[in-house]
């Protein structure tokens, strides 16, 4: 049976891996090439790699940083940041990233995602939706500018159109629980699980293994991706690379099969 | 020596890390000269079918590849679309495959059971025989990135199978010709396990 993905998501910032809180307060991490190993020394099932200046910057990807990083990559790796061509895709698939992440370039031109899909493939293509809970309400919207500006699309329709336009997965990720730790956005994750033909991902807030169960209970064998869970320790957010050992991750594979659709 | 058809469509590069890591010598062949001295063959891909047959077709490397793996029986492993290649056609596209293992490519369920597509993530392998590709697989589970699937015309042919939406064939082999539907350059121990199989193989 398919088991559920569980991933550490990297962002990097000037060359090094950060970590942010609500897309703020950028803290040092560590060196990329390093945390690779070592998540690949613990198995990890894959890894999503964003860089989160390149966009805004309006460059390219870093791309001899990238090929380093996949060529240390014996899981597959999702890398997001400063794409807006299809021609970028094919390039990183060639460097030997699996999945080719876009967020905003997709959001600007949606005809975007049909353009890589038919450059790399429906699976290679996978489009990163930030979201939040609208505050006050019960429901959610798209954040656009790196997170600063709620925009009134509901996420899980926007989802939805572009799996039509080519993207084989989808990645939600939580402005408001980013870096929280106080468990995924379950309401949104329930909507995509219901409506969405495509696999999917949820990112921001994961604080606990705990989280990641409630996670798969809901859905099933979706991904679950985090940041802070698989990189601080402890209160004081101490760097300290972990991830769940091969028990929990069964586990967790069981829990989401009771959840299974297929 | 190990070499990895770097034809335009797929992650070569990833072979190679994972042949040196393994210590075992490979190297990357675009040309049909850079094929001499070859003793293994890997046809990787990615994307869409049409386009990774295209891409082959226009590489100059078919008619070399065919003498090695159909006159001189060299091993090959078809790994995810190359797999894929090895059948008469896909569903998924108007070009012709390379028809080395009888069968034909289809997609993956109609959409009726529910099931997400592509099928993505990880998922166990169960072997169906005692084939030297699969052994040493405890617990085996690789990577699956695909929405399409090999359906063999020989059962004979079949390796190993992976439950997604319905059991399906995820290794499959004819004499010296094998393919993988998941991606062993990124699944791990197991992946490793595999292509240390491969290396394994004679020309038969």
């Amino acid at each position: 049976m398919l088991r559920p993905r569980v991933s550490p998501t990297l962002l990097l910032h000037n060359g090094g891996l950060v970590k942010t809180r609500r897309f703020a307060e950028p803290r040092y991490v560590g060196d990329p090439i390093n945390a690779v190993r070592i998540f690949r020394e613990k198995e990890v099932d894959e890894l999503f790699i964003f860089d989160i200046d390149a966009t805004a910057q309006q460059r390219e990807p870093d791309y001899a940083l990238i090929e380093t990083l996949a060529a240390e990559c014996a899981m597959p790796l999702c890398y997001g940041g400063g794409v807006c061509r299809a021609d970028q895709a094919q390039r990183l698939i060639g460097l030997g990233v699996e999945k080719v992440a876009v967020s905003s370039a997709a959001i600007a031109r949606p005809e975007l995602v049909s353009e890589m899909a038919a450059e790399v493939g429906q699976q290679s293509v996978c489009v990163v939706l930030d979201t939040r809970r609208v505050p006050g309400e019960a429901r959610h919207e798209l954040m656009l500018h790196r997170g600063r500006q709620g925009a009134p699309h509901d996420p899980v329709a926007t989802a939805i159109r572009f799996a039509k336009l080519g993207a084989g997965e989808i990645v939600f990720n939580a402005v408001d629980r980013d870096g929280m730790r106080e468990g995924y956005d379950l309401d949104l994750a329930a909507n995509a699980q219901l409506q969405l033909s495509v696999p999917f991902t949820m990112l921001g807030g994961a604080g606990t293994v705990e989280n990641l169960s409630e996670l798969f209970k809901v859905c099933g064998p979706i991904g679950a991706s985090a940041g802070s869970l698989f990189v601080f320790k402890g209160d004081a957010r101490a760097v300290l690379i972990t991830y769940p050992d091969r028990a929990t991750r069964d586990r967790l594979a069981l829990i989401a099969l009771s959840e299974s659709i297929v | 020596m190990i070499k990895i058809l770097d034809y335009g469509v797929g992650n070569v590069r990833a072979f190679l890390s994972l042949f040196h890591r393994l210590d075992l010598p490979a190297e990357a062949a675009a040309t049909a000269a850079a094929l001499d001295g070859a003793s293994h063959l890997i046809l990787p891909g990615v994307g869409a079918f049409d386009q990774a047959m295209a891409m082959f077709d226009a590489s100059g490397m078919r008619s070399q590849v065919e003498d090695l793996v159909l006159g001189e029986r060299i091993p090959l492993l078809g790994v995810c679309v190359g797999m894929q290649m090895l059948a008469r056609r896909s569903s998924e596209g108007v070009r012709a495959g390379l028809g080395w293992i009888e069968g034909d490519v289809q997609l993956l369920g109609n959409g009726e059971a529910g099931e997400r597509l592509p099928h993505m993530g990880w998922n166990d392998i169960r072997p169906v025989g005692d084939h030297v590709l699969a052994r040493g697989l405890e617990d085996g589970r690789a990577y699956f990135l695909h929405s399409y699937v090999f359906e063999l015309a020989d059962r004979a042919d079949e390796i190993a199978v992976t439950d997604y939406v319905r059991d399906f064939s995820c290794m499959i082999g004819h004499q010296n010709i094998v393919g993988v539907q998941f991606h062993p350059e990124k699944s791990h121990r197991w992946g490793a396990q595999i292509l240390r199989n491969f290396a394994r193989m004679h020309p038969c």
